[in-house]
Protein backbone atom coordinates (compact mmCIF):
# COMPACT_ATOMS: atom_id res chain seq x y z
CA UNK A 1 0.00 0.00 0.00
CA UNK A 2 1.21 3.58 -1.16
CA UNK A 3 -0.18 6.76 -1.63
CA UNK A 4 0.28 8.54 -5.45
CA UNK A 5 -0.36 12.13 -5.97
CA UNK A 6 -1.62 12.52 -9.29
CA UNK A 7 0.24 15.34 -11.40
CA UNK A 8 -3.52 16.26 -12.82
CA UNK A 9 -5.46 16.09 -9.24
CA UNK A 10 -2.78 17.08 -7.46
CA UNK A 11 -3.83 15.64 -4.04
CA UNK A 12 -2.36 12.05 -2.46
CA UNK A 13 -4.38 9.36 -2.66
CA UNK A 14 -4.41 5.39 -2.15
CA UNK A 15 -2.81 2.96 -4.25
CA UNK A 16 -5.99 1.56 -4.96
CA UNK A 17 -7.73 4.40 -7.19
CA UNK A 18 -4.71 3.85 -9.56
CA UNK A 19 -4.18 1.24 -11.80
CA UNK A 20 -0.80 -0.45 -12.95
CA UNK A 21 0.08 0.01 -16.35
CA UNK A 22 3.10 -1.49 -17.19
CA UNK A 23 6.75 -0.41 -17.64
CA UNK A 24 7.25 3.17 -19.40
CA UNK A 25 8.51 4.36 -22.34
CA UNK A 26 8.18 1.03 -24.54
CA UNK A 27 9.00 1.89 -28.26
CA UNK A 28 6.66 0.04 -30.72
CA UNK A 29 8.44 -2.09 -33.09
CA UNK A 30 8.55 -0.84 -36.43
CA UNK A 31 6.36 -2.94 -38.71
CA UNK A 32 9.11 -4.49 -41.03
CA UNK A 33 10.73 -5.89 -37.50
CA UNK A 34 11.98 -9.77 -37.48
CA UNK A 35 9.80 -11.98 -35.32
CA UNK A 36 12.75 -11.83 -32.48
CA UNK A 37 12.40 -7.94 -32.39
CA UNK A 38 8.70 -8.13 -32.30
CA UNK A 39 9.04 -10.82 -29.41
CA UNK A 40 10.94 -8.33 -27.78
CA UNK A 41 8.82 -5.49 -28.01
CA UNK A 42 5.70 -7.31 -27.32
CA UNK A 43 6.60 -9.93 -24.31
CA UNK A 44 10.02 -8.78 -22.89
CA UNK A 45 10.73 -6.41 -19.85
CA UNK A 46 13.51 -5.45 -17.97
CA UNK A 47 11.55 -6.27 -14.82
CA UNK A 48 14.18 -4.24 -13.18
CA UNK A 49 14.69 -4.49 -9.07
CA UNK A 50 15.14 -1.30 -7.47
CA UNK A 51 13.99 2.60 -8.97
CA UNK A 52 11.95 1.97 -12.24
CA UNK A 53 9.67 4.43 -14.52
CA UNK A 54 6.27 2.84 -14.86
CA UNK A 55 2.98 3.70 -16.39
CA UNK A 56 -0.11 4.53 -13.96
CA UNK A 57 -3.68 5.59 -14.86
CA UNK A 58 -6.03 7.76 -12.17
CA UNK A 59 -8.65 5.37 -12.96
CA UNK A 60 -11.16 6.33 -10.18
CA UNK A 61 -10.25 9.81 -10.61
CA UNK A 62 -9.42 12.05 -13.59
CA UNK A 63 -9.04 8.79 -16.10
CA UNK A 64 -5.16 10.05 -17.08
CA UNK A 65 -2.33 8.41 -17.64
CA UNK A 66 1.00 9.43 -16.21
CA UNK A 67 4.53 8.16 -15.48
CA UNK A 68 5.55 7.34 -11.95
CA UNK A 69 9.16 6.61 -10.82
CA UNK A 70 9.15 3.83 -8.09
CA UNK A 71 11.74 1.98 -6.11
CA UNK A 72 9.83 -1.09 -6.33
CA UNK A 73 11.59 -2.17 -3.25
CA UNK A 74 10.44 -0.18 -0.89
CA UNK A 75 7.67 1.17 -3.10
CA UNK A 76 9.21 4.72 -2.18
CA UNK A 77 7.91 7.06 -4.64
CA UNK A 78 10.65 8.88 -6.43
CA UNK A 79 8.91 11.32 -9.01
CA UNK A 80 6.50 11.71 -11.25
CA UNK A 81 5.72 12.96 -14.64
CA UNK A 82 3.15 13.04 -17.23
CA UNK A 83 4.12 12.85 -20.85
CA UNK A 84 3.16 16.07 -21.81
CA UNK A 85 6.69 17.22 -19.81
CA UNK A 86 8.35 14.61 -22.27
CA UNK A 87 7.34 16.29 -25.34
CA UNK A 88 8.77 19.95 -23.98
CA UNK A 89 12.02 18.16 -23.34
CA UNK A 90 12.58 17.28 -27.03
CA UNK B 1 20.78 -41.66 8.10
CA UNK B 2 18.15 -43.43 6.33
CA UNK B 3 14.57 -42.59 8.44
CA UNK B 4 12.40 -45.34 10.01
CA UNK B 5 10.61 -45.80 12.89
CA UNK B 6 12.73 -47.86 13.92
CA UNK B 7 15.11 -45.46 14.17
CA UNK B 8 13.08 -43.11 15.63
CA UNK B 9 12.29 -45.76 18.26
CA UNK B 10 16.15 -46.14 18.74
CA UNK B 11 16.77 -42.10 19.08
CA UNK B 12 13.90 -41.15 21.21
CA UNK B 13 15.00 -43.85 23.71
CA UNK B 14 18.31 -42.47 23.73
CA UNK B 15 16.61 -39.18 24.64
CA UNK B 16 16.75 -38.09 20.83
CA UNK B 17 20.64 -37.57 20.85
CA UNK B 18 21.77 -39.33 17.99
CA UNK B 19 20.21 -37.31 15.12
CA UNK B 20 22.80 -35.95 12.53
CA UNK B 21 21.89 -32.77 10.46
CA UNK B 22 19.92 -33.29 7.37
CA UNK B 23 22.35 -32.14 5.49
CA UNK B 24 25.68 -30.83 5.42
CA UNK B 25 25.99 -26.88 5.76
CA UNK B 26 28.62 -26.77 2.44
CA UNK B 27 32.01 -24.59 1.61
CA UNK B 28 31.79 -23.12 -2.31
CA UNK B 29 34.47 -25.31 -3.96
CA UNK B 30 36.75 -23.65 -7.03
CA UNK B 31 34.33 -24.98 -9.44
CA UNK B 32 31.79 -27.47 -10.37
CA UNK B 33 30.11 -29.09 -13.68
CA UNK B 34 26.26 -27.58 -12.69
CA UNK B 35 25.74 -24.77 -10.75
CA UNK B 36 21.83 -24.28 -10.08
CA UNK B 37 20.84 -20.67 -8.85
CA UNK B 38 18.14 -20.45 -6.06
CA UNK B 39 17.82 -22.90 -3.26
CA UNK B 40 13.84 -23.36 -3.54
CA UNK B 41 12.07 -26.38 -4.18
CA UNK B 42 13.00 -26.34 -7.89
CA UNK B 43 16.46 -25.90 -7.47
CA UNK B 44 16.65 -28.29 -5.37
CA UNK B 45 14.67 -31.09 -7.32
CA UNK B 46 16.68 -30.07 -10.06
CA UNK B 47 19.80 -30.56 -8.07
CA UNK B 48 18.77 -34.19 -6.76
CA UNK B 49 17.29 -35.65 -10.59
CA UNK B 50 20.93 -33.84 -11.57
CA UNK B 51 22.44 -36.26 -9.34
CA UNK B 52 20.15 -39.22 -9.45
CA UNK B 53 20.34 -39.16 -13.27
CA UNK B 54 23.30 -38.17 -14.25
CA UNK B 55 25.76 -39.41 -11.53
CA UNK B 56 29.15 -37.79 -12.92
CA UNK B 57 28.17 -34.70 -12.78
CA UNK B 58 29.36 -32.24 -9.62
CA UNK B 59 26.34 -30.35 -8.85
CA UNK B 60 25.80 -26.83 -6.51
CA UNK B 61 23.16 -24.99 -5.41
CA UNK B 62 23.61 -21.93 -4.26
CA UNK B 63 21.08 -19.76 -2.28
CA UNK B 64 21.02 -16.08 -1.44
CA UNK B 65 19.47 -16.82 1.81
CA UNK B 66 18.49 -19.77 3.71
CA UNK B 67 16.55 -22.59 1.29
CA UNK B 68 12.84 -22.43 1.25
CA UNK B 69 12.99 -19.18 1.99
CA UNK B 70 11.61 -17.93 -1.20
CA UNK B 71 8.35 -19.00 -2.59
CA UNK B 72 8.62 -22.31 -1.85
CA UNK B 73 8.26 -21.61 1.80
CA UNK B 74 5.66 -18.78 1.29
CA UNK B 75 3.11 -20.52 -0.66
CA UNK B 76 -0.15 -22.24 0.11
CA UNK B 77 0.54 -25.94 -1.14
CA UNK B 78 -2.06 -26.65 -3.42
CA UNK B 79 -1.01 -29.68 -6.09
CA UNK B 80 -3.25 -30.49 -9.13
CA UNK B 81 -2.55 -31.28 -12.45
CA UNK B 82 -5.85 -30.45 -14.22
CA UNK B 83 -5.15 -27.46 -16.73
CA UNK B 84 -6.57 -27.21 -19.81
CA UNK B 85 -4.18 -27.25 -23.04
CA UNK B 86 -2.18 -30.68 -23.54
CA UNK B 87 1.23 -29.42 -23.20
CA UNK B 88 0.80 -27.90 -19.62
CA UNK B 89 -1.57 -30.82 -18.53
CA UNK B 90 1.53 -33.41 -19.52
CA UNK B 91 3.95 -30.92 -17.63
CA UNK B 92 1.70 -31.09 -14.37
CA UNK B 93 0.52 -34.59 -14.50
CA UNK B 94 3.86 -35.92 -15.00
CA UNK B 95 4.51 -33.73 -10.91
CA UNK B 96 1.53 -35.03 -9.73
CA UNK B 97 2.75 -38.73 -10.78
CA UNK B 98 5.72 -37.85 -9.07
CA UNK B 99 4.45 -36.58 -6.14
CA UNK B 100 2.74 -39.97 -5.46
CA UNK B 101 5.74 -41.86 -5.04
CA UNK B 102 8.17 -38.20 -3.23
CA UNK B 103 8.42 -39.44 0.00
CA UNK B 104 9.70 -43.11 -0.40
CA UNK B 105 11.77 -41.67 -3.40
CA UNK B 106 13.51 -39.09 -0.68
CA UNK B 107 13.28 -40.92 2.20
CA UNK B 108 11.04 -37.98 3.95
CA UNK B 109 7.67 -37.17 4.56
CA UNK B 110 6.35 -34.55 2.30
CA UNK B 111 3.26 -35.14 3.90
CA UNK B 112 1.64 -34.75 0.50
CA UNK B 113 -2.53 -35.40 1.24
CA UNK B 114 -4.47 -36.27 -1.83
CA UNK B 115 -7.26 -34.74 0.18
CA UNK B 116 -9.73 -33.56 -3.70
CA UNK B 117 -9.19 -30.40 -5.16
CA UNK B 118 -12.41 -28.04 -6.00
CA UNK B 119 -12.44 -25.06 -8.59
CA UNK B 120 -16.20 -23.82 -8.04
CA UNK B 121 -17.70 -22.04 -11.00
CA UNK B 122 -20.00 -19.11 -10.33
CA UNK B 123 -21.94 -18.16 -13.64
CA UNK B 124 -23.15 -20.10 -17.03
CA UNK B 125 -19.67 -18.83 -18.44
CA UNK B 126 -17.90 -20.26 -15.26
CA UNK B 127 -19.66 -23.47 -15.38
CA UNK B 128 -19.08 -23.95 -19.48
CA UNK B 129 -15.42 -23.73 -18.81
CA UNK B 130 -15.06 -26.43 -16.04
CA UNK B 131 -17.26 -28.68 -18.18
CA UNK B 132 -14.38 -27.95 -21.44
CA UNK B 133 -11.61 -28.22 -19.04
CA UNK B 134 -13.00 -31.48 -17.41
CA UNK B 135 -13.42 -33.01 -20.82
CA UNK B 136 -10.17 -32.14 -21.62
CA UNK B 137 -8.89 -33.68 -18.68
CA UNK B 138 -10.60 -36.82 -19.24
CA UNK B 139 -9.45 -36.88 -22.97
CA UNK B 140 -5.60 -36.65 -20.82
CA UNK B 141 -6.29 -39.39 -18.98
CA UNK B 142 -6.36 -36.57 -15.49
CA UNK B 143 -8.88 -37.77 -13.28
CA UNK B 144 -11.73 -34.78 -13.31
CA UNK B 145 -15.03 -34.33 -12.62
CA UNK B 146 -17.88 -31.96 -12.55
CA UNK B 147 -19.40 -31.24 -9.31
CA UNK B 148 -23.59 -30.15 -8.73
CA UNK B 149 -24.11 -27.65 -6.21
CA UNK B 150 -26.52 -30.65 -4.65
CA UNK B 151 -23.21 -32.76 -4.76
CA UNK B 152 -21.28 -30.42 -3.41
CA UNK B 153 -23.59 -29.08 -0.37
CA UNK B 154 -23.45 -32.57 0.48
CA UNK B 155 -19.78 -33.09 -0.07
CA UNK B 156 -18.77 -30.15 2.02
CA UNK B 157 -21.64 -28.89 3.76
CA UNK B 158 -20.31 -25.97 5.91
CA UNK B 159 -19.49 -24.03 2.54
CA UNK B 160 -22.46 -21.69 1.59
CA UNK B 161 -24.03 -22.70 -1.78
CA UNK B 162 -27.55 -21.13 -1.55
CA UNK B 163 -29.02 -19.26 -4.71
CA UNK B 164 -29.47 -15.88 -2.40
CA UNK B 165 -25.49 -15.53 -2.32
CA UNK B 166 -24.35 -12.43 -4.04
CA UNK B 167 -21.92 -15.11 -5.78
CA UNK B 168 -24.11 -18.53 -5.98
CA UNK B 169 -22.09 -21.16 -6.47
CA UNK B 170 -23.37 -23.41 -9.71
CA UNK B 171 -21.11 -26.49 -9.67
CA UNK B 172 -17.06 -27.19 -9.59
CA UNK B 173 -14.91 -29.26 -11.01
CA UNK B 174 -12.96 -31.56 -8.64
CA UNK B 175 -10.20 -33.61 -8.83
CA UNK B 176 -10.04 -36.35 -6.80
CA UNK B 177 -5.81 -36.68 -6.53
CA UNK B 178 -4.85 -33.28 -6.53
CA UNK B 179 -4.43 -32.14 -2.92
CA UNK B 180 -1.27 -30.45 -0.56
CA UNK B 181 1.83 -31.03 0.74
CA UNK B 182 4.39 -29.51 3.40
CA UNK B 183 6.06 -26.96 1.74
CA UNK B 184 9.36 -26.73 4.03
CA UNK B 185 9.19 -30.56 4.33
CA UNK B 186 9.92 -30.62 0.26
CA UNK B 187 12.94 -27.94 0.50
CA UNK B 188 14.29 -30.32 3.60
CA UNK B 189 13.71 -33.73 1.65
CA UNK B 190 14.97 -32.70 -1.60
CA UNK B 191 17.76 -31.01 -0.14
CA UNK B 192 18.63 -34.34 2.17
CA UNK B 193 18.30 -36.80 -0.65
CA UNK B 194 20.51 -34.39 -2.98
CA UNK B 195 23.30 -33.76 -0.41
CA UNK B 196 23.36 -37.25 0.25
CA UNK B 197 24.15 -37.99 -3.52
CA UNK B 198 26.91 -35.64 -3.49
CA UNK B 199 25.27 -32.31 -4.28
CA UNK B 200 27.02 -29.01 -2.59
CA UNK B 201 24.06 -27.13 -1.16
CA UNK B 202 25.43 -23.39 0.19
CA UNK B 203 23.47 -21.03 1.62
CA UNK B 204 23.74 -17.17 2.66
CA UNK B 205 25.67 -17.20 -1.18
CA UNK B 206 24.26 -14.81 -3.21
CA UNK B 207 24.87 -14.67 -7.26
CA UNK B 208 26.22 -10.92 -8.13
CA UNK B 209 27.28 -11.81 -11.95
CA UNK B 210 27.94 -14.44 -14.42
CA UNK B 211 31.11 -14.70 -16.13
CA UNK B 212 30.79 -15.15 -20.16
CA UNK B 213 33.15 -15.72 -22.32
CA UNK B 214 32.63 -15.77 -26.61
CA UNK B 215 28.92 -16.48 -25.62
CA UNK B 216 29.60 -19.25 -23.12
CA UNK B 217 28.69 -19.24 -19.39
CA UNK B 218 32.06 -19.75 -17.28
CA UNK B 219 31.38 -19.18 -13.80
CA UNK B 220 29.85 -16.48 -11.66
CA UNK B 221 30.91 -14.01 -8.89
CA UNK B 222 29.10 -14.09 -5.76
CA UNK B 223 28.88 -13.16 -2.51
CA UNK B 224 31.06 -15.87 -1.10
CA UNK B 225 33.84 -15.71 -4.26
CA UNK B 226 34.14 -16.66 -7.65
CA UNK B 227 32.93 -20.01 -8.47
CA UNK B 228 33.77 -21.97 -11.91
CA UNK B 229 31.05 -23.43 -13.60
CA UNK B 230 30.38 -25.81 -16.74
CA UNK B 231 26.67 -24.95 -16.93
CA UNK B 232 24.64 -22.80 -15.09
CA UNK B 233 20.59 -23.08 -14.14
CA UNK B 234 18.44 -20.70 -13.29
CA UNK B 235 15.98 -21.19 -10.39
CA UNK B 236 15.15 -17.48 -8.87
CA UNK B 237 11.54 -17.43 -9.47
CA UNK B 238 10.39 -14.02 -8.66
CA UNK B 239 14.38 -12.62 -9.45
CA UNK B 240 14.48 -14.54 -12.59
CA UNK B 241 14.70 -11.28 -14.70
CA UNK B 242 17.77 -9.98 -12.13
CA UNK B 243 19.38 -12.73 -13.06
CA UNK B 244 18.80 -12.78 -17.18
CA UNK B 245 20.00 -9.20 -16.49
CA UNK B 246 23.39 -10.36 -15.49
CA UNK B 247 23.99 -11.91 -18.95
CA UNK B 248 22.18 -9.17 -21.14
CA UNK B 249 19.11 -11.17 -21.49
CA UNK B 250 15.57 -9.83 -21.28
CA UNK B 251 12.81 -12.24 -20.11
CA UNK B 252 9.18 -11.91 -20.94
CA UNK B 253 8.26 -11.83 -16.93
CA UNK B 254 6.99 -9.38 -14.24
CA UNK B 255 7.54 -9.72 -10.75
CA UNK B 256 4.60 -9.18 -8.53
CA UNK B 257 4.01 -9.06 -4.92
CA UNK B 258 1.81 -12.60 -3.93
CA UNK B 259 0.07 -12.51 -0.13
CA UNK B 260 -1.33 -15.37 2.09
CA UNK B 261 -2.90 -15.71 5.47
CA UNK B 262 -3.21 -18.34 8.09
CA UNK B 263 -5.90 -18.53 11.02
CA UNK B 264 -5.08 -20.10 14.46
CA UNK B 265 -4.90 -23.22 14.60
CA UNK B 266 -8.57 -25.34 14.82
CA UNK B 267 -10.11 -28.62 15.08
CA UNK B 268 -10.23 -30.29 11.65
CA UNK B 269 -13.63 -28.40 9.73
CA UNK B 270 -12.10 -28.34 5.85
CA UNK B 271 -11.94 -31.88 4.52
CA UNK B 272 -10.41 -30.98 1.22
CA UNK B 273 -9.28 -27.91 -0.93
CA UNK B 274 -12.00 -24.68 -2.37
CA UNK B 275 -10.52 -22.56 -4.57
CA UNK B 276 -12.65 -19.67 -6.46
CA UNK B 277 -11.38 -17.65 -9.25
CA UNK B 278 -14.72 -15.76 -9.53
CA UNK B 279 -14.51 -14.50 -5.81
CA UNK B 280 -10.55 -14.78 -5.88
CA UNK B 281 -9.93 -16.89 -2.89
CA UNK B 282 -9.11 -20.23 -1.76
CA UNK B 283 -8.94 -22.23 1.03
CA UNK B 284 -7.61 -25.28 3.02
CA UNK B 285 -6.87 -26.43 6.40
CA UNK B 286 -3.56 -27.51 7.47
CA UNK B 287 -2.47 -30.88 9.03
CA UNK B 288 -2.04 -28.33 12.03
CA UNK B 289 -5.16 -27.04 11.73
CA UNK B 290 -4.93 -23.30 10.57
CA UNK B 291 -7.11 -22.55 8.21
CA UNK B 292 -4.53 -21.61 4.55
CA UNK B 293 -5.80 -18.61 2.64
CA UNK B 294 -4.57 -17.36 -0.42
CA UNK B 295 -5.50 -13.82 -2.19
CA UNK B 296 -4.79 -12.60 -5.72
CA UNK B 297 -1.61 -10.58 -6.97
CA UNK B 298 -0.76 -7.03 -6.59
CA UNK B 299 -1.57 -5.31 -10.00
CA UNK B 300 1.52 -3.54 -9.68
CA UNK B 301 5.24 -5.28 -10.33
CA UNK B 302 8.24 -5.13 -7.57
CA UNK B 303 10.12 -6.97 -5.55
CA UNK B 304 8.94 -5.80 -1.89
CA UNK B 305 7.81 -9.31 -0.93
CA UNK B 306 4.96 -7.75 0.55
CA UNK B 307 1.74 -6.71 -0.78
CA UNK B 308 -1.24 -4.05 -0.41
CA UNK B 309 -3.77 -5.14 2.69
CA UNK B 310 -6.80 -4.66 0.43
CA UNK B 311 -5.94 -7.65 -1.47
CA UNK B 312 -5.97 -9.69 2.12
CA UNK B 313 -9.38 -8.07 3.04
CA UNK B 314 -11.01 -9.10 -0.28
CA UNK B 315 -10.00 -12.86 -0.07
CA UNK B 316 -10.76 -13.08 3.67
CA UNK B 317 -14.54 -11.38 2.23
CA UNK B 318 -14.96 -13.73 -0.54
CA UNK B 319 -14.11 -16.92 1.81
CA UNK B 320 -16.27 -15.91 4.36
CA UNK B 321 -19.18 -15.33 1.79
CA UNK B 322 -18.46 -19.26 0.99
CA UNK B 323 -17.66 -20.02 4.82
CA UNK B 324 -19.82 -17.84 7.17
CA UNK B 325 -18.69 -20.44 9.76
CA UNK B 326 -15.12 -18.90 9.61
CA UNK B 327 -15.98 -15.09 10.25
CA UNK B 328 -15.05 -15.83 13.94
CA UNK B 329 -11.57 -17.36 13.08
CA UNK B 330 -8.81 -15.45 13.99
CA UNK B 331 -5.80 -14.21 12.10
CA UNK B 332 -2.60 -15.26 13.12
CA UNK B 333 0.11 -14.84 10.48
CA UNK B 334 0.02 -12.88 6.80
CA UNK B 335 3.12 -12.54 4.34
CA UNK B 336 3.72 -12.45 0.92
CA UNK B 337 5.86 -13.88 -1.71
CA UNK B 338 7.48 -12.26 -4.98
CA UNK B 339 5.99 -14.26 -8.51
CA UNK B 340 7.25 -14.67 -11.78
CA UNK B 341 4.58 -13.56 -14.21
CA UNK B 342 4.70 -15.12 -17.79
CA UNK B 343 2.00 -13.57 -20.36
CA UNK B 344 0.61 -17.20 -21.30
CA UNK B 345 0.86 -17.92 -17.33
CA UNK B 346 3.26 -20.89 -18.16
CA UNK B 347 7.03 -21.95 -16.93
CA UNK B 348 9.73 -20.99 -19.30
CA UNK B 349 12.74 -24.48 -18.91
CA UNK B 350 14.91 -23.47 -21.67
CA UNK B 351 18.38 -23.08 -22.90
CA UNK B 352 19.28 -19.29 -23.63
CA UNK B 353 21.35 -17.98 -26.27
CA UNK B 354 24.59 -18.30 -23.85
CA UNK B 355 25.89 -21.60 -24.06
CA UNK B 356 25.53 -23.69 -21.14
CA UNK B 357 22.83 -21.36 -19.55
CA UNK B 358 19.51 -22.62 -18.90
CA UNK B 359 16.56 -20.92 -17.38
CA UNK B 360 13.98 -22.24 -15.36
CA UNK B 361 10.84 -19.76 -13.85
CA UNK B 362 8.02 -17.96 -14.97
CA UNK B 363 5.89 -20.68 -12.97
CA UNK B 364 4.26 -17.11 -11.19
CA UNK B 365 1.58 -18.03 -9.08
CA UNK B 366 1.10 -21.76 -9.36
CA UNK B 367 4.75 -23.84 -9.32
CA UNK B 368 4.52 -25.30 -6.30
CA UNK B 369 2.59 -28.34 -7.73
CA UNK B 370 5.39 -28.94 -10.32
CA UNK B 371 8.45 -29.07 -8.04
CA UNK B 372 9.18 -32.07 -8.44
CA UNK B 373 8.31 -32.40 -12.35
CA UNK B 374 9.94 -29.16 -13.40
CA UNK B 375 12.85 -30.58 -10.91
CA UNK B 376 12.74 -33.41 -13.23
CA UNK B 377 12.52 -32.46 -16.91
CA UNK B 378 15.20 -29.65 -16.27
CA UNK B 379 17.76 -31.51 -14.83
CA UNK B 380 17.28 -33.84 -17.92
CA UNK B 381 17.30 -30.28 -20.25
CA UNK B 382 20.94 -29.35 -18.76
CA UNK B 383 22.16 -32.89 -18.20
CA UNK B 384 21.68 -34.07 -22.06
CA UNK B 385 21.95 -30.31 -23.07
CA UNK B 386 18.47 -30.72 -24.89
CA UNK B 387 15.17 -30.08 -23.67
CA UNK B 388 13.55 -32.30 -22.36
CA UNK B 389 10.29 -33.77 -24.12
CA UNK B 390 7.85 -32.80 -21.81
CA UNK B 391 9.96 -28.88 -21.56
CA UNK B 392 10.18 -28.63 -25.11
CA UNK B 393 7.10 -26.34 -25.46
CA UNK B 394 8.20 -24.14 -22.51
CA UNK B 395 11.09 -22.92 -24.45
CA UNK B 396 11.77 -19.32 -24.50
CA UNK B 397 11.65 -19.56 -28.29
CA UNK B 398 7.57 -19.73 -28.01
CA UNK B 399 7.72 -15.73 -27.28
CA UNK B 400 9.31 -15.26 -30.77
CA UNK B 401 7.09 -18.08 -33.12
CA UNK B 402 3.93 -16.81 -30.82
CA UNK B 403 3.00 -20.49 -29.86
CA UNK B 404 1.94 -19.29 -26.63
CA UNK B 405 -0.07 -22.04 -24.25
CA UNK B 406 -2.40 -19.38 -23.07
CA UNK B 407 -3.45 -21.20 -19.44
CA UNK B 408 -5.16 -17.73 -18.28
CA UNK B 409 -8.35 -18.36 -17.16
CA UNK B 410 -9.47 -21.65 -18.74
CA UNK B 411 -7.58 -23.83 -16.45
CA UNK B 412 -8.78 -21.60 -12.81
CA UNK B 413 -4.85 -20.81 -12.61
CA UNK B 414 -4.93 -18.89 -9.79
CA UNK B 415 -2.33 -21.48 -8.20
C1 LIG C 1 1.55 -16.52 -1.37
C2 LIG C 1 1.83 -17.55 -2.42
C3 LIG C 1 0.96 -18.61 -2.61
C4 LIG C 1 1.21 -19.59 -3.56
N1 LIG C 1 0.38 -20.66 -3.65
C5 LIG C 1 0.66 -21.69 -4.48
C6 LIG C 1 -0.15 -22.87 -4.47
O1 LIG C 1 -1.10 -23.01 -3.70
N2 LIG C 1 0.16 -23.86 -5.36
C7 LIG C 1 1.21 -23.76 -6.22
O2 LIG C 1 1.41 -24.67 -7.01
N3 LIG C 1 2.01 -22.66 -6.23
C8 LIG C 1 1.77 -21.62 -5.38
N4 LIG C 1 2.59 -20.50 -5.36
C9 LIG C 1 3.69 -20.40 -6.33
C10 LIG C 1 4.92 -21.18 -5.89
O3 LIG C 1 5.25 -20.82 -4.58
C11 LIG C 1 6.11 -20.89 -6.80
O4 LIG C 1 5.75 -21.01 -8.16
C12 LIG C 1 7.24 -21.88 -6.52
O5 LIG C 1 7.49 -21.97 -5.14
C13 LIG C 1 8.48 -21.47 -7.24
O6 LIG C 1 9.51 -22.35 -6.80
P1 LIG C 1 10.98 -21.93 -6.88
O7 LIG C 1 11.81 -22.99 -6.27
O8 LIG C 1 11.27 -21.58 -8.30
O9 LIG C 1 11.03 -20.55 -6.08
P2 LIG C 1 11.65 -20.06 -4.70
O10 LIG C 1 11.32 -20.95 -3.57
O11 LIG C 1 11.28 -18.62 -4.58
O12 LIG C 1 13.19 -20.21 -4.94
C14 LIG C 1 14.00 -19.26 -5.62
C15 LIG C 1 15.21 -19.03 -4.78
O13 LIG C 1 16.18 -18.29 -5.51
C16 LIG C 1 16.91 -17.54 -4.59
N5 LIG C 1 17.65 -16.49 -5.30
C17 LIG C 1 17.14 -15.41 -5.95
N6 LIG C 1 18.12 -14.64 -6.45
C18 LIG C 1 19.30 -15.25 -6.10
C19 LIG C 1 20.68 -14.93 -6.32
N7 LIG C 1 21.06 -13.83 -7.00
N8 LIG C 1 21.62 -15.78 -5.83
C20 LIG C 1 21.26 -16.89 -5.13
N9 LIG C 1 19.99 -17.23 -4.90
C21 LIG C 1 19.01 -16.42 -5.38
C22 LIG C 1 15.84 -17.02 -3.64
O14 LIG C 1 16.38 -16.60 -2.41
C23 LIG C 1 14.91 -18.21 -3.52
O15 LIG C 1 15.16 -19.01 -2.37
C24 LIG C 1 2.36 -19.49 -4.40
C25 LIG C 1 3.24 -18.42 -4.23
C26 LIG C 1 3.01 -17.46 -3.24
C27 LIG C 1 3.99 -16.35 -3.06
ZN1 LIG D 1 -6.14 12.39 -11.45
Amino acid sequence: MFLITCPYCGEAREEQEFSYAGEALIKRAPLDSSDAEWGDYLFNRNNTKGPTLEQWQHTLGCRKLFMVERNNVTNDILAIKTFESLRSDS
Amino acid sequence: MNYSWLGVLKAGLGGNQSWTPAWPDQEPREGYDVVIIGGGGHGLATAYYLARDFPGKKVAVLEKGYIGGGNTGRNTTIVRSNYLWDEAADLYEHALKLWEDLSEELDYNVMFSQRGVYNLGHSLQDMRDIERRVNANQLNGIDAEVVSTTELKQRIPIMETGAHTRYPVLGASFQPRGGVARHDAVAWGFARAAAARGVDIIQNCEVHALDIEAGRIRGLDTSRGYIRAGQVGSVAAGHSSVIAAMAGLRLPLESHPLQAFVSEPMKPVLHTVVMSNGVHGYVSQSDKGDLVIGAGIDSYSGYSQRGSPHLIDHAAAAILQLFPVFSRAKINRQWGGIVDVCPDACPIISPTPVEGLYFNCGWGTGGFKATPGSGHVFAHTIGQDSPHPLALPFHLDRFTTGALIDEHGAAGVAH
